[in-house]
């Protein structure tokens, strides 16, 4: 079976750091052309803007050609093909398959399929480890390390897939975390013992201002709508969190503030031309990581 | 007379074969289950709430000339984890097996995150057991998600 990436477990502590590497190699040259000739197959079975456009463009930035779908509408699995047949088929056509889901473990499922790697572009509220990694990138290129750092997260800690695959990442790293959430949307306990068996100390609060100006990195997440199946709980949260350019006076003069976008409320826009929003470059920053990501499990970096 | 030759008489004795004893009785389907006993040809006697001082209510499978490899009797740990494995053979148990709870479930037991792949795809399940203290979790291969022994469904084809 091929390298696949499907979870940030995939990935051991020196692979992530090789993977950052690659990454700053390509925002240094953004066009390498050493994918001449082969094929990428972006499948989204799901939309997406940020994800699909950034795995397309940085296949196209390393020379490969794109081939695939943005939504299920004008495919054969509208007549009820299933997974299994589609990944048998496309892994026939193309050298590397990059693919989103609505159901959780469909991508890894996929790897176990195809015969030429999988990259899971997100799998349901599951897995989305190109995110973790370029949030990884973004960390170290703000701070110059990644140990030691005060990583504060905002927001829904409960759902939110990106907080927790980064809270697993960075704890090869010696993080101090501060978890800023509603009752309703505080972090699961298993991820809290994950932490306590590591020896990683962390905090709870549900006041964003409270700790705000002894943090290294703000990583603020948006309450998902679909998350929720109590309408009336999510009007209760979903603009709970809004950060200001008002809060922003005392904070640490290294302070960054991602966000994995799409962003709501939780940001207002007068943060924008702060020097701690960091949040667009972080952005552009996943199409380096992500042809890093391509480029090394195609066996090229 | 004791308890033991009272379920005896309950339930018949066999020549050759295997005996599941202290199956907790509100599992004995889905050993059944399990084990896929609804097929095959054996004669298999089954019996349902008698009294057991270690479980209250227990259930007894006798399978005439049946005998399990480890790897299969071991699947049934998931809902009888107490439950003890007799071969008889000419009447006589000859060995007492001990089971325990696999270290990798597979195709036996439905992931309960109704948003796993596997729900909704013809594909066979595949967990890895964790214990915790006390708990027993199955972490599904698939969606990464826990399923605990409360809420475990058992596949039935």
């Amino acid at each position: 079976m091929p390298k696949s990436l499907i979870s940030i477990h995939d990935f051991t502590k020196d692979e992530i750091l090789h993977i950052l590497d690659v990454a700053a190699e390509f925002e240094k040259n953004k066009s390498q052309k050493i994918l001449d000739g082969k094929v990428v197959a972006c499948i989204f079975f799901e939309p997406s803007t940020r994800t699909r456009l950034s795995f397309e463009t940085a296949s196209n930035r390393l020379g490969a050609r794109v081939i695939g779908f943005s939504d299920t509408g004008n495919t054969s699995i509208t007549k009820g093909e299933t997974l299994k047949d589609t990944i048998k088929m496309v892994s026939n056509y193309v050298d590397i398959i990059v693919m989103r889901h609505p159901l959780e473990g469909a991508a890894r499922y996929a790897s176990e399929v195809a015969s030429v790697p999988v990259v899971n572009a997100g799998d349901g509220a599951n897995q989305h480890p190109s995110q973790t990694l370029l949030d990884l990138y973004t960390i170290k290129q703000t701070q110059n390390r990644l140990t030691d750092l005060t990583i504060n997260m905002v927001g829904d800690l409960k759902y939110g897939r990106t907080v927790h695959s980064l809270l697993q990442a960075m704890s090869h790293f010696s993080p101090n975390y501060i978890f800023t959430a509603p009752d309703e949307l505080k972090m699961p306990v298993e991820y809290k013992s994950f932490l306590e068996e590591k020896g990683i100390k962390y905090t709870e609060t549900s006041q964003l201002t409270e700790h705000i100006d002894n943090t290294d990195i703000l990583y603020m997440t948006r309450v998902q709508q679909e998350r929720f199946s109590d309408p009336i709980e999510y009007e209760k949260v979903k603009d709970i969190y809004r950060l200001d350019a008002k809060m922003l006076t005392n904070v640490r003069s290294n302070m960054k503030i991602l966000h994995p976008l799409p962003r709501i409320n939780e940001i207002a826009t007068n943060v924008d031309d702060t020097p701690y929003a960091y949040y667009f470059k972080q952005a552009e920053n996943g199409m380096y990581v992500r042809m890093a990501i391509i480029a090394y499990l195609l066996g090229y970096k | 007379m004791t308890k033991t030759e009272d379920n005896q008489l309950k339930v018949t004795a066999i020549k050759n074969g295997t005996v599941l004893d202290h199956i907790p009785a509100d599992n004995l389907f889905k050993v059944i289950d399990i084990l896929h006993l609804t097929q095959g040809n054996n004669q298999i006697t089954i019996g349902s709430n008698l009294d057991s001082k270690s479980l209250g209510k227990k259930g007894i499978i006798k399978i005439s000339e049946r005998f399990f490899e480890d790897e299969e009797i071991n699947k049934i740990a998931l809902v009888a984890p107490q439950a003890t494995i007799n071969i008889i053979k000419n009447y006589a148990v000859v060995e007492k097996k001990v089971i325990s709870i696999p270290e990798e479930v597979v195709g036996i037991v439905k992931c309960m995150n109704p948003m796993c792949v596997t729900n909704h795809q013809k594909i066979d399940t595949k967990f890895t057991t964790i214990v915790k203290g006390k708990e027993t979790l199955l972490l599904c291969h698939y969606c990464e998600k826990a399923t605990d022994l409360r809420n475990l469904k058992i596949i039935s084809d």
